[in-house]
């Protein structure tokens, strides 16, 4: 039963559209903090530094670095959804047993809370898209094509950051994920400067995560350059989202359903 | 042939039937293989000290805990993989309130329809009768977080009826509320229960086990202790009356040989004495000044504390 693989159902809709009804309420200072750090780094680092910088990988430093804030914003809204507000449902409200308690199951639960997570990537993605856009920042309409690719980032680390939710019994141990995982990638994956300027044997550690594949598909989307490899970037995340999403419902139940 | 389904469906159906009904944690086996069944249109109370397993059990039915052996239908039904359909059919109250505090009252009632697949104006309509109900019909846009307890716990039965439920466990429904909202809770259920419902219910109030339940078992440690009506429960476990005496026991020494046949047990300062006649105890007492005496029937409670002994749980 636990480890069986996860039932999708349309009941986890449901468990969305509980989240979508409360986002709904609290928009105004969710979309702040969702677009505020990203705009930060775009005009703070964006304006600051390319001055200096110029041009980096055949584009404005401004391109450059929106296209990878635009996959680490992702990244980021997914991670601390899939922590901080997963964990709060799951054990602070327990609104999961609630849910438990109706036709739900904790696959549909899980399989709700992921696809919330990548809604809600996908909504402050588009805000900051459209931020990017009247900076001069996006170059063609291909870059709509960026918002599926936010949506499946959202999918990846939805799964890791409910899995830290399940083995969690407070909010502190979300940093330890943080600050091992995310802010590594966050610095290491590309955002900032191309992973070819990284020493080899630390490209090689850099191409098995998962932002760096998110970034090198979002990244000839807004500059207009050809795309590559789109097989092999779709792919690796595919199999990133695939994998957490079993080993989060597989959690959760070992969690909830004692 | 039509009278013979008659009996079946409307008589002798059982909604839930358990035999053996087992569950483990580790090395701790909490519930130990226990036995029972609650027909359809009963109010079923499962009564037990704190760590007994009430809470274990109702879980297993629900099929939200998986058990470790024994067998359990829900109406009729036993199979984990069919659980989400056996839900659809219940209404819970939780033993903790999990409301949902980021919604208001009307939201939470419409949040939950959501969860089994219950939309637009017919649920509407039923949210507006179950907000009459349970009175909190002016309450309706009202944060969850400013509730008081007894508007929480009747919006948690509100929600438990959202589905109109077969079947409706409650899991110590009115702990912690003060007697007003107990009473209002309580005739509530009883309007429920004469609807045709069944309510499956815990509780450490021996007044309601008494007041709502037809059955009720009584379990201790994963077993069960007793079975039978709350009545049939007291005739057959304990004498008619209580004596209680207070205050210096200890000093004073009642030849008890010369009274009735009275079954003693002392717990803290007080001395029960359990017997079939109890006037000359009182008579012979009402001589000594110093010690305070009550004489009252016997009932539930006293039974339970024989059962399940008086020393402290968890
Ligand atoms: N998830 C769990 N893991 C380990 N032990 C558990 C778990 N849940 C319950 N128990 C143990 O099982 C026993 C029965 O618990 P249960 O909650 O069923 O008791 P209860 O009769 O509902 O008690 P109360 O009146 O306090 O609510 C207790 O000893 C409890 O500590
Ligand atoms: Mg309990």
């Amino acid at each position: 039963m636990t480890w069986q693989l996860p039932h999708i159902n349309f009941r986890a809709l449901s468990v969305w559209r509980r989240n979508v009804l409360v986002w709904r309420k609290l928009m105004g200072p969710s979309l702040l903090i969702n677009i505020g750090e990203p705009l930060l780094y775009l005009l703070g680092l964006g304006y600051g530094l390319g001055l200096f910088i110029g041009q980096m990988s055949d584009m404005s430093y401004l391109t450059f670095l929106a296209s990878g804030i635009l996959a680490a914003s992702a990244m980021n809204t997914a991670s601390f959804e899939g922590m901080f507000s997963v964990y709060t449902r799951m054990v602070t409200q327990r609104t999961y047993e609630a849910m438990q308690a109706t036709p739900l199951s904790v696959d549909d639960i899980i399989a709700g809370e992921i696809l919330w997570c990548a809604t809600k990537c996908l909504i402050s993605g588009t805000a900051i898209l459209a931020v990017a856009t009247a900076l001069g920042a996006v170059h063609g309409t291909q870059a709509l094509f960026v918002l599926p690719i936010i949506f499946l980032i959202g999918l990846c680390f939805a799964g890791p950051a409910i899995i830290m939710s399940a083995f969690s019994h407070g909010y502190d141990f979300f940093y330890y994920y943080l600050t091992l995982f995310i802010t590594p990638m966050f610095i290491l994956s590309g955002v900032f400067y191309p992973i070819s300027s990284l020493p080899t044997g630390v490209q090689a550690v850099v191409q098995l995560l998962p932002l760096t594949h998110a970034i090198q598909l979002v990244r000839p989307l807004v500059s207009g350059q050809a795309l590559t490899d789109v097989g092999l970037h779709v792919g690796v995340i595919v199999v990133y989202t695939l994998v957490a999403y079993y080993f989060a419902v597989v959690l959760v139940r070992k969690r909830l359903v004692v | 042939m039509a009278t013979q389904r008659r009996t079946k469906s409307f008589e002798t159906e059982l909604v839930i039937q358990a035999r053996g009904l087992t569950k483990r944690y580790g090395e701790a086996t909490v519930v130990r293989g226990i036995d029972f069944s609650v027909p359809r249109g009963q109010c079923f109370g499962l009564l037990g000290p704190n760590g007994a397993g009430k809470t274990t059990t109702l879980r297993m039915i629900l099929g939200v805990t998986p058990r470790d052996s024994g067998e359990l239908q829900i109406f009729g039904v036993d199979d984990p993989k069919q659980a989400h359909r056996v839900r659809a059919r219940i209404g819970v109250v939780p033993q903790l309130d999990n409301l949902d505090p980021d919604f208001s009252v009307i939201e939470n009632l419409s949040v939950y329809a959501s969860f089994f697949s219950l939309h637009g104006a017919k649920i509407k309509e039923r949210i507006r009768q179950l907000l009459e109900f349970t009175e909190l019909s002016d309450r309706a846009h009202t944060r969850i977080d400013v509730l008081s307890g007894g508007m929480k716990r009747r919006l948690t039965i509100a929600r438990a009826l959202i589905n109109d439920p077969e079947l409706i466990i409650l899991d110590e429904p009115t702990t912690g509320l003060d007697p007003q909202a107990r009473h209002m809770i309580w005739s509530r259920l009883r309007q429920i229960r004469q609807s045709g419902k069944t309510l499956l219910l815990t509780t450490h109030y021996m007044e309601e086990a008494e007041r709502l339940c037809d059955d009720i078992i009584i379990m201790d440690n994963g077993h069960i202790v007793a079975q039978g009506s709350p009545n049939a429960l007291v005739k057959k476990h304990i004498e008619a009356h209580v004596v209680e005496i207070r205050g210096a026991t200890e000093s004073i020494s009642i030849n008890f040989d010369q009274f009735p046949p009275c079954r003693r047990q002392q717990v803290g300062d007080t001395l029960y004495c359990y017997t079939d006649d109890a006037h000359p105890l009182l008579a012979h007492l009402e001589s000594q000044g110093e010690l305070i005496t009550l004489q009252r029937p016997a009932n539930l409670e006293d039974v339970f504390l024989k059962l399940t002994g008086h020393e402290f749980r968890d």
